[in-house]
């Protein structure tokens, strides 16, 4: 049996405000298998997009360890995390946070700059992820020229266009009207079943949770 | 490797808040403008001083004298000074030598009626030969023996009543205005000329000022100054002509650039503060892109670069509007009182490339004192934070 994608081992975390130290996550152990489709559920502060964070290596445990695809990610100093997360996570966020003052195709463009290729290439790939979530139509669209909607796909273009390891989506549906949510996980789902891709999702709505392969719940930092 | 977020990401955003970009510019631009306009006056000024000088000329003073007005040449120094080999002859075998007499006379200006000094030349036949640059613009040359002068264009321009066929007084002499003379924008244009015999009468001076001679060849300069410097029976200097009038431009120059560069220096701690809160603010509004950007795996060196370049393109659009302005004041004519001479002497602001990338360098040190605080504080956002502020 292969050795899980991801592997957390004990992981705490808190955060100081003032003097107290505020537990977030206690002694969270998680596996994820390659080609999972997790969803994180669970009330408001429970710690999820925490969680996340740490997943995705923008955040690193108190104590406890986080091997993604054999690698110890807490190990990592700041500039070899940096690459480490061009390299192998896609973020999908909420409010999307795309860049307003570039187009779609120059959005989706902007991991590549972080890899070796060509300037023709980049556009290459980008157009090609961009066909992906059909946007082929919205290429030289400037973030408010697009719909909510269209904005978080073009979101997800720009996380599936380094073809990473994993993707990492925190309320992808939050800002969204039914019909945008559903496409958007339609879209997920897609790339999870089509492209294998493993995708770690947090989310308040039963609905998108309903699209993953596996939910979890989270209460008070600890896993349930 | 230099991992750079595309220059056109830094000017989009610029143009995204034209309004403030223009602002925030308009201030540099101002700096600038100042900053080269001084510079400007003050090449203007040197040039015009180092123009009235030719390079096969040199010039006999008294040793120690500022001016040519404060030194004396008696008759006896003045036939040595011919005799040396070292001078070139003119086609008739006579050497070219010009014994000149200088004597500063006031005058009311056009406008305002003030009085002012002009530069009254006495000059030798010679004179005009060894300066090409002369040519006279209307009328004819003064006689020999008559009371008759020529004026340059610049003088003429700012002093009332010396145009051409009118009469001047001075010396208790009234002098008819013959001629009116161009000299390439050189200090010879603010002066009146004269035949130096009739200069030496009417005023009743025994002695010349000082002694222009051209030289066979320049290499003909350092024996020339050695032996007329080293002659114990006269107290003489030698100094090549354009020599002479740099020095003459050193001290006024320098005057005008370090009260304008102190002034701009001033001006610009203002529109660097300017450039500061406008870059401060667009990192602020910027917060979660950052955040972002970081996330998605962009160094800190990168952050810190992408707003760098935006401020010292902002500094380069307000250097380079400030010094289009500038450029507008290229020939407009001023004048002011030469230090060394206390004359009149009209200049015109002139630009040199020198001057130009002087002041672009000077708008991007603005943008870069300006703009790097505001960059550090961008690179070092927590991304955490980043992402978290909405
Ligand atoms: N940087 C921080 N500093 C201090 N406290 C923090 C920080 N980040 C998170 N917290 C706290 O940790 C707890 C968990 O936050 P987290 O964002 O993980 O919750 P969440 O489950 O994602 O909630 P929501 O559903 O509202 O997004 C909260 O109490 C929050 O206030
Ligand atoms: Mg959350």
């Amino acid at each position: 049996m292969p050795a899980p994608l991801i592997e957390i081992n004990e992981v705490y975390k808190s955060y100081r405000r003032e003097h107290l130290e505020i537990p977030v996550l206690e002694k969270i152990s998680l596996t994820v298998a390659a080609g999972e489709f997790l969803a994180l559920m669970g009330p408001s502060g429970s710690g999820k997009t925490t969680l996340l964070n740490l997943i995705a290596g923008i955040d690193r445990p108190d104590r406890g360890t986080i091997r993604i695809g054999g690698i110890e990610i807490g190990s990592l100093g700041e500039s070899d995390l940096a690459r480490w997360r061009s390299r192998h996570i896609g973020f999908i966020f909420q409010l999307y946070n795309l860049i307003p003052v570039l187009t779609a195709v120059e959005n989706v463009e902007l991991p590549l700059l972080l890899t070796p290729l060509s300037k023709k290439q980049r556009r290459e790939h980008a157009e090609l992820a961009l066909n992906v979530v059909g946007l082929s139509d919205r290429m030289r669209h400037y973030p408010r020229q697009l719909s909510g909607g269209q904005e978080q796909r073009v979101g997800i273009a720009r996380a599936i266009v380094t073809d990473p390891t994993l993707l990492v989506a925190d309320e992808p549906t939050g800002d969204l009207d039914k019909t945008s949510a559903r496409d958007v996980m339609d879209l997920l789902s897609r790339l999870n079943k089509d492209f294998s891709k493993t995708i770690v999702m947090v989310t308040h709505d039963p609905r998108a949770a309903e699209q993953a392969r596996t939910v979890r719940h989270l209460d008070k930092g600890t896993l349930i | 490797m230099m991992i750079a977020i595309p220059i056109s990401y830094s000017l989009r955003n610029l143009w995204t808040r034209r309004l403030t970009t223009v602002l925030t510019a308009g201030g540099i631009a101002l700096v600038i403008f100042v900053f080269s306009a001084v510079l400007m006056l003050a090449y203007g000024l040197e040039k015009t001083l180092v123009a009235t000088g030719s390079d096969d000329n040199a010039i006999v003073i008294r040793k120690g004298s500022q001016s040519e007005m404060m030194s004396l040449i008696d008759r006896t120094a003045a036939n040595v000074i011919r005799s040396q080999p070292e001078i070139a002859a003119d086609p008739d075998g006579k050497p070219r030598a010009a014994a000149e007499a200088i004597v500063l006379i006031s005058m009311p200006k056009r406008g305002t009626g003030q009085e002012a000094h002009v530069q009254t030349r006495g000059i030798a036949p010679e004179s005009l030969a060894m300066r090409p640059q002369v040519k006279l613009l209307a009328g004819r040359l003064f006689r020999p023996g008559l009371s008759e002068v020529i004026v340059g264009a610049a003088a003429e321009r700012r002093f009332e009543g010396i145009g051409l066929g009118r009469t001047i007084r001075f010396a208790m002499r009234d002098w008819t205005v013959v001629g009116v003379f161009a000299a390439e924008g050189s200090g010879f244009e603010s002066e009146i000329w004269l035949d130096s015999d009739q200069l030496l009468q009417a005023f009743r001076r025994p002695v010349f000022s000082s002694m222009t001679v051209r030289l066979s060849s320049p290499s003909g300069f350092p024996p020339l100054k050695l032996r007329l410097e080293g002659d114990p029976r006269f107290n003489l200097e030698v100094k090549r002509e354009k020599a002479f009038y740099a020095d003459q431009s050193a001290m006024m120059a320098g005057f005008i650039r370090v009260l304008g560069l102190f002034v701009t220096v001033i001006f610009s701690l203002g529109a660097m503060i300017g450039a500061m809160i406008t870059m401060y603010a667009a990192v602020a509004n910027r917060t979660t892109e950052i955040g972002t950007l970081r996330a998605l795996g962009f160094p800190r060196r990168s952050i810190l670069l992408a707003f760098l370049i935006e401020s010292l393109f902002l500094s380069l659009l307000g250097g380079g509007a400030g010094l289009v302005l500038a450029s507008l004041l290229q020939n407009m004519t001023v004048s002011t009182t030469n230090f060394a001479t206390f004359s009149e002497l009209a200049f015109r602001f002139a630009l040199s490339p020198a001057i130009a990338l002087e002041s672009l360098a000077f708008a991007l040190v603005m943008g870069f004192l300006g703009g790097f605080l505001p960059a550090v504080r961008a690179a070092r956002q927590n991304i955490l934070q980043s992402l978290r502020a909405v």
